[in-house]
Parts: C-alpha cells; sequence; structure tokens
C-alpha cells in the first residue's frame, strides 16, 4: 500500500504544454527565453498565464537566446526562481553562457526540446543538442513522454536549488514527437507542488553597501580549486537526484529512477535508449521475447550526473548490450551511451557492446528496425566481433 | 581570491567581496621594469595619463610606479617625453 495523496487531477497536454504548467506550478520568479521550433510554446504559454496573472514571475523578452541566458544569470544572481527553454541553435547560441551559469553555480532551470543541429537546418528530433551540453557542467534529465517531462521539470527545480548541489539543470524531451504530441498528463495541485519545491533560498543579498564579484579572474592560482568544487557538486548531485526521486514518488505515487528498467530481470541482452525511443523499445523488447530472445531495456533519465552505480547495478548479468544513440560523435570511436557504459562498468572483460546510431534529424525509429538491430548484436557478440558503430535507417 | 587555501574553503562559485582585484598583484607578469630617472623628469603627467593600468602614482609632487600592478608594458617608457624612464630587464 502507498500512501500518495495523488489527486486524480490531469491535463492534456503536449510535451511543451506541460512543461509550462510545471513552470508555472513551481512558481518561477523570472523567464526568459526566445522562441525557437519546436520549444516555441513553451514560452509562448508562459508569457500567456504572466499576462493572464495566473503566473506573478517576470517574463524578459529577449533578442536572442544569448540575451536570455544572460538575462536568466542575472535574475538567479539576485535570487530568482529562473526558467528559460530552448532547442537547437538556440541552445548553441546561449553556449556561452552555458558554463557560466554553472561556474557560478546557479540553480538555472531549463527546458530543452531536443531538436538536430544545422547545418543542413533541420527542425526534427534527435539528441546533438543535448549531448552538446555535456562538457558545459549542467545537471542533464531525459523524458519518455509528456508525463516524465511534467514530473522531471518540478523535480529539476529542487535538485538545482539544493544547497548541496547549486547545479543548473536542464529537462529534456524529443522535439516534436513528445514536444508536439498531446497526452494525458497527471497532474498535482499547485499547493503541493509548491511545498514540494519550497522557496528558493536566496544565497546573496546585492547590496551597494557591501559589493560581491560575481565571476572574478580565478587565475592558475584558483581556477584548478573552482573546477574540482565543480565535480565536487555533481557528486553530491547523485544522492540528492535520489532523495528527491523518493520523495517526489511519496507526493506523486510515480517512480522516478536514474536508469529505466523494463524486463532486466532475466534479461540476457539489454536495448539501452534515451527519450521517446525508450518506448519503442519496450515493444521491442516484447516481441523479442515471443521470439524467445530474453531482451530488456535500459532507458537513460538521469544522463549527468553518469548514473555509473546504477549502470554496474543494471548490467550485473546482462553482458551484451545493444546501445541506441540517436547523435552521432562525429570522429569518435563511439557515441556518449556507449563510452558511458564502458566507463562506468567496474569488470567490463566480458561485457559485449555495440553501438548504433539511429534517428538523426528525426528520421523515424521503428519496432522492427530495434529488433533486428537486437537480433544483429547477438550474432555478432557471439562472434565476438568488434565494435564498430553502425547506422539504423540510413539509406546505404 | 583564495590563495593557498583547499577546494573545499573556496568560494562556491567564485563569488568574492567587490574590489578582489586588488589582491591580484599582476605586478609578478612583468619581464621589464620601467625605472624613472629623476634628474631628467619634468613631472609632465604623461605617464601617470597614459600607464594601462594606472600603475604611475602621483606621490607628492613626483611620479613614482606602483610594482605591484605595473606589468611591464613599456608605454610609459615609449611615450616619455625627456627619455627619462628606462625599460629594465627583471631579475628572474
Ligand atoms: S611599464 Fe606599462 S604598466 Fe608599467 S608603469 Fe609603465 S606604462 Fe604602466
Ligand atoms: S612622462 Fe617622463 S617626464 Fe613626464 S612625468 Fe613621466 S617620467 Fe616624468
Amino acid at each position: 500500500m502507498t500512501t500518495v495523496a495523488a489527486t486524480k487531477k490531469f491535463i492534456e497536454a503536449t510535451g511543451n504544454l506541460a512543461v509550462a504548467y510545471a513552470v508555472k506550478q513551481v512558481n518561477v520568479d523570472f523567464i526568459s527565453a526566445y522562441p525557437i521550433t519546436p520549444q516555441t510554446i513553451i514560452v509562448e504559454a508562459l508569457s500567456q498565464y504572466v499576462a493572464d496573472g495566473e503566473l506573478k514571475a517576470k517574463f524578459v523578452n529577449v533578442e536572442s537566446e544569448h540575451s536570455a541566458l544572460s538575462a536568466c544569470i542575472g535574475a538567479s544572481i539576485a535570487g530568482a526562481r529562473v526558467f528559460t527553454a530552448t532547442s537547437s541553435q538556440g541552445l548553441v547560441l546561449m553556449y556561452e553562457e552555458l558554463p557560466v551559469a554553472s561556474g557560478l553555480r546557479l540553480p538555472i532551470v531549463m527546458a530543452l526540446s531536443m531538436r538536430a543541429l544545422s547545418a543542413p537546418i533541420n527542425i526534427h528530433n534527435d539528441h546533438s543538442d543535448f549531448m552538446s551540453m555535456r562538457e558545459q557542467g549542467w545537471i542533464m534529465l531525459a523524458a519518455e513522454d509528456a508525463q516524465e517531462v511534467y514530473d522531471l521539470t518540478i523535480m529539476a527545480f529542487k535538485i538545482a536549488e539544493d544547497e548541496r548541489v547549486l547545479l543548473p539543470t536542464v529537462a529534456a524531451m524529443d522535439g516534436f514527437t513528445i514536444s508536439h504530441t498531446l497526452q494525458r498528463v497527471d497532474v498535482l495541485d499547485d499547493e503541493v507542488v509548491r511545498k514540494f519545491v519550497g522557496e528558493r533560498k536566496a544565497r546573496f543579498k546585492l547590496d551597494v553597501e557591501n559589493p560581491l564579484t560575481f565571476g572574478p579572474l580565478a587565475l592558475t592560482d584558483s581556477y584548478f580549486e573552482f573546477k574540482r568544487q565543480q565535480h565536487e557538486a555533481f557528486k553530491n548531485s547523485e544522492k540528492v537526484i535520489r532523495e528527491v526521486f523518493k520523495e517526489y514518488e511519496k507526493i506523486s505515487g510515480r517512480k522516478y529512477e536514474p536508469l529505466k528498467k523494463f524486463m532486466m530481470e532475466d534479461a540476457e541482452v539489454a536495448i539501452v535508449a534515451l527519450g521517446s525511443t525508450v518506448g519503442i523499445a519496450r515493444i521491442a523488447a516484447k516481441k523479442l521475447r515471443e521470439e524467445g530472445i530474453k531482451a530488456g531495456v535500459i532507458g537513460f533519465t538521469l544522463f549527468r550526473p553518469t548514473p555509473k552505480v546504477e549502470i554496474n547495478e543494471t548490467l550485473k548479468d546482462v553482458r551484451t548490450l545493444a546501445v541506441f544513440e540517436r547523435h552521432l560523435s562525429l570522429g569518435a570511436v563511439a557515441g556518449p551511451h556507449y563510452m558511458d557504459i564502458i566507463s562506468s562498468l567496474d569488470k567490463k572483460d566480458d561485457v559485449k557492446i555495440y553501438d548504433y546510431v539511429y534517428g538523426l534529424g528525426g528520421r523515424d525509429i521503428t519496432t522492427k528496425m530495434i529488433v533486428d538491430t537486437v537480433k544483429k548484436t547477438i550474432e555478432k557478440a557471439k562472434k565476438n566481433e568488434p565494435m564498430e558503430v553502425e547506422f539504423v535507417g540510413v539509406r546505404e | 581570491m583564495s590563495f593557498n587555501k583547499s577546494w573545499k574553503e573556496m568560494e562556491i562559485g567564485a563569488v568574492v567581496k567587490g574590489g578582489s582585484g586588488l589582491l591580484y598583484k599582476t605586478g609578478n607578469w612583468r619581464s621589464e621594469k620601467p625605472i624613472i630617472d629623476y634628474t631628467k623628469c619634468i613631472n609632465c603627467l604623461i605617464c601617470w595619463a597614459l600607464c594601462p593600468d594606472s600603475a604611475i602614482l602621483r606621490k607628492g609632487n613626483k611620479v613614482e610606479v606602483n610594482y605591484d600592478y605595473c606589468k611591464g608594458c613599456g608605454i610609459c617608457a615609449n611615450e616619455c617625453p625627456t627619455k627619462a624612464i628606462n625599460m629594465e630587464k627583471e631579475e628572474v
């Protein structure tokens, strides 16, 4: 029996609208963003909430994403609870400010409707914008559907603003596939959400009589120490993220874990994915089981910090993996998931892991494609073939 | 800035008191040092006005170099109308 105070309240929302609803409920103080497909609807809905007086936040219109994140940084320094949203080229225009937000330890929350990077221009989903954030010091969460992005957005504020963490956090969803797909989303009551996230505790009082310096010069004598500190904040965040997931389960009845596991108890081969593909992978795993292949699915909800503990736990008995990457690490031996898994495993001699790039620029992935790829993976593992990135769904 | 402290003790996010730039003695970047020859100096204040680091100070009725912040760029020596400033190699 669960002691859930879950309400039966739900809304019909796309991923984008689910994010906007969550942001309204956490009662942000400040929003700055610039419209870009497929994220636009998030800020459109938020500006409407502000205009209608449903959300008492300062909404600052700016001329570019670079300015949007800059404005967010200023507001976050001043102690505001801050939100922004973006996609693709918008994110890369913010790029200069991404490490500034994390280096200053500002708990800004960003929604990312993931979209392929130019050139050539493409508005559809892949994870190349999201994956490009890997080195910029943001906690990175990824949702599978609109429900998850609603939940993760609320949790992102609590994680980011925790005094043990103080790191900016991105909650991402697949552009269009999730951002524009209408779904039933179970929502919490405003008061429940507000109690859960609490008030943001400002670290400073901006006061002309007692001036502070934000972003000072830190050269050979001190820069290294500040980076070491950030690394520690990521370590601390692992614990906080697990706590927040547990606490959220109590109020919502929805269980979150850094890694989602599906039919992994007795699995002999695992499909690894992130985002909406996790859902397709579940169906593929069921199909494979009908054919006598014991497949399971591992879905990444937490991407940074890398859930090393969970990776080791989950892969204790499963040593054959088909890793699906909706991102191409150009010039690299393998994609980010592959590298994260390999580097996380304490014992890796017997693991057979094969990397597959799929779905770039929004190219569909089907159940059959996953089923076939898993079968191929099993063959490759049997023959002990070396790993070479393969492409699924490209015209040869 | 937090010189000599462990990373555990340093200010989170490098947020420090205002005016902390003063703690950076940038003088140690210098490879050449300006030396004023007061027998030639006519107190025109051109060096004082042009030093990009404000490292030339007015002390009483003469100019002086503040070696804590002088980076040794040599602008003062170049601009001095009486060639009263000599750039000398820093001893390492
Ligand atoms: S050498 Fe450059 S920094 Fe030093 S006093 Fe002269 S002008 Fe100023
Ligand atoms: S520029 Fe030369 S003459 Fe003029 S004040 Fe400086 S040192 Fe003296």
